[in-house]
């Protein structure tokens, strides 16, 4: 790789063994990548918050590294593992929350923005195209690359932290225009067209996939099965980025026959004992609808559902959160369904929910079972 | 021979060769530096000051936070020989400053277990 000599003295610590740790993470990423330089980025989103995932090694590591440090480019954080306002509702330990409290305080600490969130993509005004980003969350990585007009790669916590550090990411990959052009399209054939479909679309396109891949037969995507596509998408492979419509090269058919595969898959009961939704995080106009569509009704077991918190707040200025409430639903703020503490499997046996991301994550990491259905199914056949 | 350096270093010491992956998050013990999974060749073993070479890394990118507590720990290896490099192992060596090399096959298997040498990854060789 060839740096500038700012970026040589930096990785040679004359700036500090933090700047230098940084700068050896990015060279070290980029020389396993085939990266030639670095590029300036405008924004990272880091991943690594909930204690579940980064545990006492990560959570030691980021107090020393807050103590002398600050992040150079706008930062945004990913979903923590509970809410602060009902945390003392659940069954979590001291030490989970003090851990958590303390990774939460480094990341503030470095001047992060504290989103708590895996849809920064909505939540916050975008670039202008063509932006350079590292989003180390993979529903937003994949929504940035293919809806938003920004280019990231699909990129890991270190990656992206690196990358706040400093404001560079390597130049490979996705970051690079010819890898942004798909050679595989993944057709799209069954009549099911709701939001759980559209994941397990996702889930399947990322499994066959290299970086980019284009799909076709899909119109009129709403921000609901967008999302959900996106982290499908990301939850199954490595690919980072989708296109519309059909592109030169292979083709691949999802037909009903894919789809009820993926399906066995990831369905492994037919009740459960609460319902789940927002993996990712509901956004205004899902929360507005959410409420719309509960009107008059109310949950048969308990429901939670997650959003950012300012999000949360707007709701329940518009009045939608009284609505959800009134029927029966817990609206969470600041954390998500993935690899969350407050479903433990000695308390549930098993979680309903639309997403495929959440259903993924609930079976392997919470050791769950999950009832996957469409968002109309669960209203349907959950509330009275 | 050239080896591809992923993160720059000198290190002299002992090769320790693993023939499976290290799965770092879930089969090292990061107080100790000593392999605990039962399955792997090198179960009970501590990587500590060793020139440790093995296939790649596999598991969760959280890893990498494990190769940085072993370095704080004082029980990490000085230096890593991969046959491919996996991100969680290039982030974690990163994170702790140790040397981490790539090798070719021929290269790879030309290193002998138990043997003393020392890694240049400044210039990618092995002397």
């Amino acid at each position: 790789m060839e740096l500038t000599k700012e970026e040589e003295a930096s990785l040679k610590g004359e700036y500090g063994e933090t700047l230098a740790l940084a700068y050896r993470v990015l060279v070290a990423i980029g020389e396993a990548t085939d990266a030639d330089r670095l590029l300036q980025i405008e924004w990272a989103h880091l991943s690594g918050v909930n204690y579940n995932t980064i545990g006492d090694a990560g959570e030691e590591f980021l107090v020393k590294l807050s103590k002398d440090t600050k992040f150079k480019v706008k930062t945004t954080v990913n979903p923590m593992g509970f809410d602060p306002d009902t945390v003392s509702k659940y069954d979590i330990s001291e030490e989970f929350i003090k851990k958590q409290n303390s990774i939460k305080n480094s990341y503030e600490k470095m001047g992060a923005i504290p989103s708590f969130s895996c849809i920064p993509y909505e939540i916050f005004q975008l670039p202008k195209q063509g932006t350079h980003v590292s989003f180390a969350e993979s529903n937003a990585a994949i929504y940035a690359n293919s809806l938003a007009n920004l280019k990231t790669n699909k990129e890991g916590a270190f990656s992206a932290l690196a990358s706040a550090l400093t404001g560079k990411s390597p130049f490979s990959d996705l970051r690079k225009d010819d890898s942004r052009i798909p050679n595989l399209t993944i057709r799209m054939k069954t009549d099911q067209k709701d939001e759980m479909t559209y994941g397990m679309l996702g889930y399947f396109a990322g499994k066959v996939s290299g970086c980019s891949v284009a799909i076709s037969g899909v119109k009129e995507l709403d921000r609901r099965s967008c999302k959900s596509l996106c982290a499908g998408m990301g939850t199954s492979g490595t690919c980072g980025m989708f296109t519309l419509g059909d592109a030169p090269g292979e083709t691949m058919d999802f037909g009903k026959e894919e789809a009820q595969k993926i399906h066995d898959e990831l369905n492994t009961t037919d009740s459960g004992d609460i319902i789940t939704l927002g993996s990712p995080q509901l956004g205004l106009d899902e929360i507005s609808d959410l409420a719309g569509m509960l009107k008059g009704k109310e949950f048969k077991k308990r429901c939670m559902i997650f959003c950012p918190r300012t999000v949360q707040e707007q709701a329940r200025r518009l009045g939608h959160v009284n609505d959800i409430e009134r029927a029966g639903g817990e609206l969470l703020s600041d954390c998500c369904i993935c690899l969350t503490p407050l479903i433990d499997k000695k308390d549930v046996d098993g979680v309903i929910t639309n997403s495929v991301k959440g259903a993924y994550y609930l079976k392997t990491s919470n050791g769950v079972d999950v009832n996957l259905k469409n968002l109309a199914q669960i209203i349907q056949e959950e509330t009275t | 021979m050239t080896l591809k350096v992923i993160v720059k270093g000198k290190a002299q010491g002992q090769v320790m060769i693993a023939k499976k992956p290290i799965n770092f998050l879930g089969a090292v013990d990061k107080k100790t530096g000593k392999i605990r999974d039962e399955k792997h060749d090198l179960f009970g073993k501590s990587l500590a000051d060793k020139i440790l070479v093995f296939p790649f890394g596999v598991g969760s990118s959280v890893g990498a936070y494990t190769i940085y507590s072993l370095k704080s720990n004082n029980c990490a290896p000085r230096a890593m020989i991969c046959s491919k490099v996996d991100i969680t192992t290039a982030s974690g060596c990163a994170l702790a400053n140790i040397p981490l090399v790539m090798a070719t096959r021929e290269e790879y298997d030309s290193l002998t277990d138990g043997k003393k040498i020392l890694l240049d990854a400044e210039n990618g060789k092995i002397l």
